[in-house]
């Protein structure tokens, strides 16, 4: 089975997130990103549908930010090849992410396309199914378990309060993944590096992607907290009096 | 697609023969932007035996039910197939739909496949002028972006509990507009094989009157002992985030969230979770939160009624052992 993993750099939220002059979109001239997380469940998927029934397994990220990292990291825990697709800008819409995935796929035999379902930048879209929409692919999202069965597979999709169901979906497909049945493996920053000097990146260039219409962003805020918590301040001492005191006055503690 | 006309789709997602609240939020925010437009709010209603589902719709003006045996259980493909078909042939302005696990799946179906604009994680809808305008919560509920839907049809999601249900709500009997099958389904490519119901856990953390959370910010498996420290001497329950239970440090029957449990407990004692719209949906009903960050701009000051800025660590020694020495004080 030809395995495409598709990897989507996103803002990394410890950092002090900045809107730009435009007021329209995120400051990305000191911005770090991260590995969406559920892209990183998805690679795990993968990795563990090759381990264990055999597969050939194909990383693809869009380049900007500190996607070499990803990509070769990505290597180091198991997969075949990685691609790093130029020509888009920096932190693209999902629309454009999903359009640019669908030129570099279009040339690529593939079986099963795994993706994150869901990003925390997401407001134009989520790129698995819009990808799964414009290719015309069958498609599951919001998964947490994806086993092949007879040239198919068989995948777990999680609803509200822990209700799942089995679906099985004829391949070529697209899967968004939520979670993979494990934690993603860790992979030593020394592999990585070794991985680095041994393996090379297949780049690709995307220019010419098909463009799709959005939506008209008019501005982009943090919020002002209509409600505030009640801050509790002083030593950790203090605090924790303060903090029994609280549960004192509504009877939760003797 | 051709140029679209003023009404407001609302799709009707159920579950088990039952509609899901979203769906009443969704109706009732419909009726307002109908209203505004000169358009109607239009429920669509997609199953096999889903008839009676329409009873309680009675806040569209319309219904429009497509009953078929190949759209009994839920499928992405075979239900955006038909809501494809309609929205082409009866061109909405706007398509809404909860942000939910069926709901983002259909909304970037059809998005992509129709080329049409999409909003996702929006918390607010609204009509300015003949403009809707949405505004989607991103990074965690860090950001808010608004923007212009366009001048239809687009596609959007919106978070569960954004608008009240009791809008959606109504005793009328709607008009019903029962539709064949508008597309053969016959190229659908997967079908439900079983349904898979929630492992049982050793406590159901939805009747535990104390819960103790907790989030990544417990940084490792080794860390727990000090929340299970907490949790005794509260006469409490350790649960936790998502990202706690996909690392397997806590069984899913301990997740709080979207994909979680529900829970209302007296006391919700938030440590190291940053709030994150999934988490928060099933949480924020409880009677007193009180939240541990050390992140003082994290969401869950917002949801929280009494706040910490501090390393958890270092106050979570110091809250055990208070309570210890109340307790002995007490006896
Ligand atoms: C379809 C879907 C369903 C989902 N369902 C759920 C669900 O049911 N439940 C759920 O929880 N999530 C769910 N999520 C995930 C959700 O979006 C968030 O990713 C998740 O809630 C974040 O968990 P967290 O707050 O523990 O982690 P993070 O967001 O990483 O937050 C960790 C927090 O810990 C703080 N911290 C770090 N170190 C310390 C310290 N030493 N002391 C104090 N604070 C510290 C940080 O400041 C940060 O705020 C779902 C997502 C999707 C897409
Ligand atoms: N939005 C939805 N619309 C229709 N059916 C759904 C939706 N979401 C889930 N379902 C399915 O509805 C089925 C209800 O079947 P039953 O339990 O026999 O009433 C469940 O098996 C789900 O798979």
């Amino acid at each position: 089975m030809n395995i495409a993993v598709l990897l989507n750099m996103v803002p990394d939220l410890v950092e002090e997130l900045e809107i730009d002059a435009s007021g329209t979109a995120l400051d990305t001239q000191w911005m770090r990103y991260v590995l969406n997380e559920s892209d990183e469940h998805a690679l795990e998927q993968a990795l563990l549908l090759k381990d264990r029934h055999g597969a050939r397994v194909t990383v693809l990220a869009l380049d900007y930010g500190e996607v070499e990292d990803t990509l070769f990291s990505a290597l180091a825990k198991g997969a075949d090849e990685a691609v790093k697709l130029a020509g888009l800008s920096e932190a693209p819409s999902k629309r454009a992410a999903a359009a640019a995935f669908k030129t570099a796929l279009s040339g690529m035999a593939c079986d099963l396309v795994l993706t994150g379902v869901y990003a925390i930048d997401d407001q134009d879209g989520h790129t698995a199914g819009l990808l799964a929409g414009l290719m015309d692919l069958p498609f599951v999202g919001v998964t947490r378990s994806v086993e092949p069965a007879d040239g198919k597979v068989l995948v777990q999709k999680e609803y509200a309060g822990g209700l799942a169901a089995e679906i099985e979906v004829s391949l070529p497909a697209v899967i968004g993944v939520l979670s993979a049945p494990q934690p993603p493996r860790y992979v030593p920053v020394a592999k990585i590096r070794e991985t680095r000097k041994t393996r090379k990146l297949t780049e690709q260039d995307i220019t010419g992607a098909e463009s799709l219409p959005g939506p008209t962003i008019r501005r982009m805020f943090k919020p002002e907290a209509a409600e505030h918590a009640q801050m509790l301040e002083g030593s950790p001492e203090d605090v924790a009096k303060q903090i029994v005191m609280i549960l004192a006055e509504r009877g939760l503690v003797p | 697609m051709s140029p679209s006309g003023q009404d407001i789709w609302v799709y009707a997602e159920h579950q088990r023969g039952v509609l899901s609240s979203v769906t009443y939020e969704l109706l009732g925010k419909a009726r307002e932007l109908a209203g505004a437009l000169g358009g109607r709010a239009v429920a669509v209603l997609l199953g096999d035996g889903v008839h009676p589902l329409t009873a309680t719709l009675g806040a569209a003006d319309i219904v429009i039910a497509v009953e078929a045996p190949s759209l009994a259980e839920f499928t992405p493909q075979a239900h955006a197939a038909v809501l494809r078909a309609l929205a082409q042939s009866r061109a909405p302005r706007l398509l809404l739909f909860g942000a939910t696990s069926s709901g983002m799946d259909l909304a970037s179906l059809l998005a992509g496949s129709l080329r049409i604009p999409l909003i996702v994680n929006c918390k607010t809808l609204t009509a300015e002028g003949g403009r809707v305008v949405a505004t989607s919560q991103l990074c965690g509920g860090k950001l808010l972006c608004e923007a212009d839907t366009g001048d239809g049809p687009a596609v959007v999601t919106v978070i569960s509990g954004a608008f009240p249900a009791e809008q959606g709500v109504s005793d009328r009997t709607p008009q019903v507009e029962v539709v064949p099958l508008p597309v053969a389904l016959d190229t659908v490519r997967m079908r439900v094989t079983r349904l898979l119901e929630p492992a049982p856990g050793d406590v159901d953390i939805a009747k535990a009157p104390v819960l103790v959370a907790v989030g990544r910010g417990i940084q490792r498996a080794d860390n727990l002992p000090m929340a299970e420290e907490l949790a005794a001497a509260l006469g409490g329950t350790v649960c936790g985030s998502r990202p706690v239970v996909d690392q397997g440090w806590l069984p899913l029957s301990r997740q709080v969230g979207k994909s979680g449990m529900i829970v209302k407990p007296r006391l919700y004692f938030a440590l190291g979770i940053s709030g994150a719209p999934e988490h928060v949906e099933g949480m924020k009903d409880a009677d007193l939160i009180i939240a541990v960050n050390s992140d003082a701009q994290a969401p869950i000051f917002s949801v929280a009624d009494y706040g910490v800025v501090v390393d958890m660590f270092e106050l979570l020694p110091a809250l055990t052992q208070e309570l210890g020495s109340r307790k002995t004080a007490a006896a």
